[in-house]
């Protein structure tokens, strides 16, 4: 290296060390310290003890909780990330049309975002309320005799979870928009010429093009979606009930780390997490080659 | 007959109009329900069927949201984490963004990619180990894990790429120029390139606000005397104790909403754009 390299190199450092010096504390100790605690008990009184693989046997082979989280997890991601995709490309595609009041609409469908989370899930206990609440008024006027019990019901708890994310999705919406808006105007003149019709043009123009933008969308739901945790607390009390129909994976996770104080056995549901999530990026990566389009790049 | 191209386009414009008005009506009901509910009486919530517009209005909800739990207790709270929160992030993620944008040197493209790989870690990775670390360190109880944290970048990637997202965008004669002038890296970074990034530097602030008013796990793993509470852990212990007194929570829930909702208003345009830089040239 020459001197002239290593002064840039030093100068770089330089202006990085805080977050290289946060990066040391606050990530490569935790990661550590937390692949060790998995293989411990920990009750964080006494100091931790060297138990082996005995905490992600027990997850696996006789926590029935634990697989509940997990099949609640999926459902809620399973269900609500492509509802969430086909939603958003579809409210982008009705904005992309150039309407009257753009700006307006812009405003209605991304206001949701920023209602703090709190708020976001007592609103909604509020609007779901199966006896008082106006959407089952709404339901029984159209003639159903028995409205959906919501939060009330083990059976209707997670749809009234994903109808709560769907109304708080504008924010991919609005980066659907920005993709679609980014499309050379030329492509879509061409296939005018060619007399393609409105539904061609979207089927082989539009989503083609913002299949990148899909791509992230779907990749930063997924890494929520598997981390949901503060409206199904907020609405069950911190329970997961009714009949942990709302026990998502990091609401049990934290039932156990802070409400039994079992850190090492909450660590080791960490680490699946995190194995999970990378596994599952990949997976999306890889098969993404087969619809990702990458024009000219 | 078939329709002219003409004809067809104003259809399809028309039918797209009234689609999002209904979606836009859908979007917006939760919005309005939850204002009518909060004028209203506590007992006309529980009237079949409901009513659209309340008989008297009910305001005194909005006194007692905001007196039955210390509000202005817990929005300072809120604030204060906020300020120094998004204080340690600026001050992080300006020079860490310079440094992975502006400066060439050996290895940068290598740490800026292990900065973004953070992003990926679920927060309960980490969570457990810090809070023993914090514990030990007797800053459980205490603000201190919500806000210090912030000077070191901790959870600050999405702010550090957002910066150099900005800092990409200047042109490198600038530099060049002020170099010739006698400038070092540091000032050249301090006098010339950071008054040029100011809406990079708006777009941080606002997310970083929204973040901390968001922000519930964190505050509900780290405080835990009443006094201490945010926002969101205030109105939460508050609805967890009452959840029927509906009209009051609703006026909390706005309450704690209406900060964000007009800072929203005021910058919306930084916020849009700080949203489609990630999502589309990331």
């Amino acid at each position: 290296m020459s001197k002239g390299e290593r002064k840039k190199l030093i100068i770089g450092l330089a202006f990085i060390s805080p977050w290289l010096l946060g990066f040391f504390i606050f990530y490569i100790y935790p990661f550590i310290a937390s692949i060790y605690y998995s293989f411990t008990v920990y009750h964080i009184i006494s100091p931790p003890e060297f138990i082996g693989l005995r905490n992600y046997v027990d997850l696996i082979t006789r926590d029935p909780l634990f697989i509940i989280s997990i099949k609640n997890t999926l459902y809620y991601a399973g269900i609500s990330l492509p509802l969430g995709i086909l939603m958003g490309i579809i409210i982008a595609l009705l904005l992309n049309t150039r309407v009257k009041g753009m700006a307006f609409y812009r405003t209605i469908f991304f206001l949701p975002v920023v209602v703090p989370f709190a708020a976001h899930a007592i609103l909604w206990k509020w609007i779901l309320n199966p006896r008082y609440g106006i959407i089952n008024y709404l339901i029984g006027l159209l003639g159903v005799k028995h409205p959906p019990g919501w939060f009330q019901v083990a059976g209707w708890a997670k749809p009234g979870l994903i109808i709560m994310a769907l109304w708080a999705s504008g924010q991919a919406i609005i980066i659907y928009l920005a993709g679609m808006q980014d499309i050379p105007k030329t492509l879509f003149e061409v296939a005018d010429l060619d007399g393609a019709n409105w539904f061609q043009k979207i089927k082989n123009i539009t989503l083609p093009m913002i299949s990148n933008v899909i791509l992230f969308n779907l990749v930063m739901g997924l890494i929520q979606a598997f981390q949901f945790f503060t409206q199904p607390f907020i609405i069950s009390k911190g329970t997961g009930r009714p009949m942990d129909s709302m026990l998502m994976y990091n609401l049990y996770l934290y039932k156990q780390a802070f409400k039994f104080f079992n850190m090492g056995y909450a660590c080791a549901m960490a680490w699946l997490l995190f194995v999970a999530i990378i596994l599952i990026t990949l997976f999306v990566f890889k098969t993404s080659k087969n619809w990702v389009f990458y024009g000219g790049e | 007959m078939p329709l002219t191209r003409k004809k067809k386009e104003t259809i399809n414009r028309v039918s797209a109009a009234v689609v999002l008005i209904i979606l836009a009506a859908a979007f917006g009901f939760p919005f309005f329900w939850m204002i009518i509910t909060s004028i209203k009486p506590t007992e006309e919530v529980f009237i079949y069927p409901p009513k659209i517009i309340p008989k008297v209005l009910h305001m005194v909800n909005y006194v007692e949201a905001a007196t039955m739990i210390p509000y202005f207790r817990y929005l300072w709270n809120t604030v204060y984490i906020a300020i120094v929160w998004t204080s340690g992030i600026i001050f992080c993620s300006t020079l860490t963004a310079y440094g992975f944008s502006r400066l060439k040197w050996k290895g940068r493209d290598i740490f800026f990619y292990i900065m973004l790989a953070t992003m990926m870690v679920p927060f309960q990775v980490i969570l457990i180990p810090l809070f023993v670390m914090y514990s030990k360190i007797h800053w459980v109880g205490t603000f201190k894990p919500l806000t210090w944290p912030g000077f070191l970048g901790f959870s600050g990637a999405f702010y550090i790429f957002l910066m150099r997202q900005f800092f990409m965008t200047l042109p490198k004669d600038l530099e060049d120029a002020a170099k010739i002038d006698g400038c070092n890296e540091f000032q050249v970074f301090l006098r010339i390139m950071l008054p040029l990034v100011k809406p990079g530097l708006a777009a941080v602030v606002l997310f970083c606000f929204v973040a901390v008013w968001n922000d519930f796990l964190e505050p509900l793993v780290y405080i835990n005397s009443q006094d201490k509470y945010t926002l969101a852990l205030g109105i939460y212990n508050f609805a967890a104790a009452r959840f029927s007194s509906w009209p009051r929570l609703m006026a909390s829930a706005i309450q704690i909403s209406l900060p964000v909702i007009i800072v929203f208003f005021f910058v919306q345009k930084t916020f849009i754009q700080g949203i489609t830089l990630t999502g589309i040239k990331g």
